[in-house]
């Protein structure tokens, strides 16, 4: 066992480019392209120094912080300052999120269906697909470092020197190399995929969330998180490397914990114990809805009880902001006085908004859990009973369906609750509530998409994902980048009344509602009507 | 009585022809063996009759009644164990079970589903991540044949299985047929169709190049002999109908068409026959024949 552990690893490596010579691409290309468009688009936004005073002014904004992170250079706010402040955290989380979905595939993936099995049979070290693995996503995380910051530089921006540039893609390729072994990690942990990757997204949520609420109350706990050390680095303002130089050294450790973990387990078997089940289904199993139900129970409590911590952690500024709005004269001035509305009131929408896009993720994954059965030939051995097709696509729709008020509940609880304790002057709960359940709708019309996409398009229902984020992209980032508003209205949130500014417009509601019943019944009439694949 | 009825029936993917003109019928109380090569259609037709997949043109009907239209009526008396089988890693065997014959609206014998659990040797209640394919085969045929039902459709049921089980599930399918069930079966295990089935089709490129009966089928093809006379025999080969002809050890191999055998008989027996055996064609060497495609060499 001790000799050539690691054997071949150069030539895993050379086999996983090639799996993923089309893949990485388009994710490094993604990346540099949107990161350099941003870049470009900046100077232009805000072009003389005294619109980005202004600008500064609002970051100082502790909802933007949640957000975006801790604004610095606040002073003197350069297009660097700017663009870092902008997107940083963002394309940080986007690397970590690849990190997460490559080191899965070329792990646990590869070792829950058989072919880590194939290759150990082949003269190759133990560790070496875990090691080759590792080193794939360094060397791609290299090529984004290098890629990005070479690219930012020659755009000549105010304050964005050689190193800084450097800097910045360094910070975007530490947090991918970080959540690569992080994943490497749990893929020793848990023995199944689906653990695998839950555990790692959850620990990037927790990482921003407790990013969040340190870089507002307590400066320490933004350190624990690697979301908030990597902000430290300050780039183009002051260009600390210490944060990426301590995220690469834990990455490293990870790294050589994983390893041990992974020499001293069996092939295909975890640490985390699984228990012995039951010998018989309880009655609650036993029908199509009982049985997708089961199937994403811990997905179903798992987004509803993080729903209502992610509205608490939003909720939980709202004290400061409530602060921080009073004493800012250039915010007052920007927002227009709207009679008998605080200015929390009129900031909350757009928080609800927020909540709403990322509530709408559970929901897309419920009804979208059902394509990954049918690829996995499930659904074929569940038509082959006295089962019909509506019944199983209703079980997920239903499930969906219903989900999205329950999850806009949690949230808004999460935020009330948060309010209760932060405010002096507590937004009553039937406002939240209102301002909640009238993205409702929105969120549906995005059920219904994806519904429509099972029927007819089965192999493209990732494009839900897309138009999910180009909502979240419009919303978050498209008052400062000011966008035009047809922009806006290509997703279904742009065309929900702003509650509490705007009135409930019931016809436009009743509108949206119907388009996304339509959506639903055309997705029924196509599953009905194709042939389901193995 | 025909339970199942295909008539040239057409499943297309683009321009890629995946079945070309299948008809087959399957008749009450009747085990009919489908083989041939992997790719050739076997599966794809079964799930057209499945109402999985909706075929392009022909007709596939179960009961009388139409495999796509009518598939959940059907499916209420169709027990079904596919190819591959896949189930969800987090559930257990017993409740993968339970919810297969409840899904198919029968009630759920629980006697007859611990004899099953119990003559397949399957812990049911072990996560199905941790099965082997056996195993999840298993599942699927202890789901199959605790349930009620009028017909088995079986893709390649005892690929997975040990030559014990194999066993086991050999003797289900034959009091299934004694119960006046029918079974409709491919496999790659010929021995397995030889012991079974009462017809036999063979699908090669999305078309049936051979069916009948087992009988029937032997006729199609050639009868080995292995031949010692007392004289020596110089021109068999010259025969009408002898092929193939080998010398070994003093001993004649050769093949002769099944309905030349009375001629070869008569011609051989002037040479004195000291030894003589006979073998009818098996499957395999139907199968092989067909299987190359020339029909030429056995």
């Amino acid at each position: 066992m001790s000799k050539g552990l690691y054997i071949n690893t150069g030539k895993l490596v050379g086999f996983i480019l090639r799996r993923d010579r089309i893949r990485m691409p388009i994710w490094i290309i993604s990346i540099i392209v949107f990161t350099v468009l941003i870049a470009v688009v900046i100077p232009d936004l805000y072009a003389t120094g005294a619109e980005r005073q202004v600008m500064a002014e609002t970051m100082k904004n502790p909802a933007i912080t949640v957000m975006l992170g801790p604004g610095y250079g606040l002073d003197n706010y350069t297009d660097g300052a700017m663009m870092a402040h902008f997107m940083l955290l963002f394309s940080t989380i986007a690397t970590g999120i690849m990190g997460i979905l490559f080191t899965t595939r070329h792990t646990r993936e590869d070792e829950e269906d058989g072919r880590i099995e194939m290759i150990r049979s082949l003269p190759v070290g133990p560790l070496s697909p875990l090691t080759a693995t590792f080193l794939y996503m360094t060397i791609t995380n290299i090529v984004i470092s290098l890629a990005v910051g070479l690219g930012l530089y020659p755009l000549g921006l105010e304050d964005m020197d050689l190193g800084g540039c450097l800097l910045y893609g360094a910070s975007l390729g530490a947090i991918g190399v970080f959540f690569a072994a992080l994943t490497g990690l749990f893929a020793q942990l848990t023995s199944n995929t689906r653990a695998t990757i839950g555990y790692s997204f959850g620990f990037l949520v927790l990482a921003y969330i407790v990013r969040g609420i340190g870089d507002v109350e307590n400066e320490t706990l933004s350190l624990i998180s690697p979301l908030g050390l990597i902000l430290r680095t300050q780039v183009f303002v002051s260009n600390y490397w210490w944060p990426v130089l301590i995220t690469l050294g834990i990455s490293i450790i990870i790294f050589g914990i994983s390893l041990y973990l992974n020499s001293i387990r069996d092939l295909e078997a975890g640490f985390i114990p699984t228990r012995a089940g039951k010998r018989n289904a309880s009655r609650f199993l036993l029908s199509p809805l009982g049985l997708s139900l089961r199937l994403q129970r811990t997905t179903i409590i798992s987004w509803t009880v993080g729903m209502f911590i992610l509205g608490l952690s939003y909720g939980s500024i709202l004290g400061d902001l409530e602060g921080f709005l009073d004493t800012s004269g250039i915010i007052q001035q920007m927002i227009p006085e709207v009679e008998g509305l605080s200015l929390t009131e009129r900031f909350m929408t757009m928080l609800m908004t927020i909540l709403s896009i990322l509530g709408t993720i559970p929901p897309l994954m419920f009804i979208l859990k059902l394509t990954s059965e049918e690829k996995k030939n499930r659904t074929e051995i569940l038509l082959s009973k006295a089962v019909s097709r509506n019944q199983i696509l209703g079980s997920y729709t239903l499930i969906a369906v219903l989900a999205v008020p329950i999850i806009q509940i949690m949230s808004i609880l999460g935020l009330w609750f948060a309010a209760v304790f932060v405010m002096d002057d507590v937004i009553s709960f039937n406002t939240f509530l209102k301002a909640g359940f009238v993205h409702i709708p929105a969120m549906w019309i995005m059920v219904g998409l994806a519904v429509l996409l099972i029927g007819y398009l089965p192999e493209r229902v990732s494009l839900t994902w897309l138009y999910l984020g180009y909502a979240f992209f419009v919303v978050y980032l498209g008052d400062m980048l000011q966008l035009p508003d047809w922009l806006n209205n290509l997703s279904p949130f742009g065309h929900i009344p702003k509650v509490p500014i705007e009135e409930i417009n019931i016809a436009k509601i009743l509108l949206l509602v119907a388009i996304a019943i339509l959506l639903i019944i055309a997705g029924f009439v196509g599953y009905n009507k194709r042939d389901i694949h193995g | 009585m025909a339970i199942i009825e295909v008539r040239n029936l057409v499943k297309k993917y683009g321009h890629f022809t995946a079945l070309d003109g299948v008809n087959l019928q399957v008749n009450q109380g009747e085990i009919y063996g489908f083989i041939g090569p992997n790719g050739a259609g076997k599966t794809t037709t079964m799930r057209v009759l499945l109402g999985i997949l909706k075929a392009t043109s022909g007709q596939a009907t179960i009961f009388g009644m139409d495999a796509w239209k009518d598939a959940v009526e059907i499916h209420k008396r169709v027990a079904y164990v596919p190819g591959d089988v896949n189930l969800w890693p987090n559930l257990t065997g017993g409740e993968v079970i339970d919810l297969f014959v409840k899904l198919r609206g029968a009630n759920n014998n629980k006697r007859r589903r611990e004899e099953l659990i119990e003559r397949f040797d399957l812990d049911p209640s072990k996560k199905c991540r941790t099965y082997s394919k056996g195993n999840r085969q298993k599942v699927a045929l202890i789901s199959a044949f605790a349930s009620d039902a009028d017909l088995y459709i079986l893709d390649e049921p005892t690929s997975g299985l040990d030559p014990l089980m194999e066993r086991v599930f050999q003797e289900y399918v034959m009091e299934a047929k004694q119960e006046g069930k029918s079974i409709f079966l491919s496999s790659h295990i010929l021995s397995e169709v030889e012991r079974l089935c009462d017809k036999v089709s063979i699908i090669r490129s999305g078309k049936i190049i051979e069916s009948g009966s087992l009988e029937e089928l032997r006729h199609l093809t050639r009868t080995s002999v292995v031949l010692d006379t007392r004289e020596p025999i110089d021109d068999l080969s010259k025969l009408n109908g002898v092929h193939n002809v080998e010398k070994r050890n003093n001993s004649l191999y050769f093949h002769v068409d099944s309905h030349q055998l009375n001629e070869v008989m008569q011609y051989i027996s002037q040479f004195g026959i000291v030894k003589l055996e006979v073998a009818p064609p098996t499957l395999e060497d139907l199968f092989m024949r067909h299987y190359k495609g020339d029909g030429g060499e056995l």
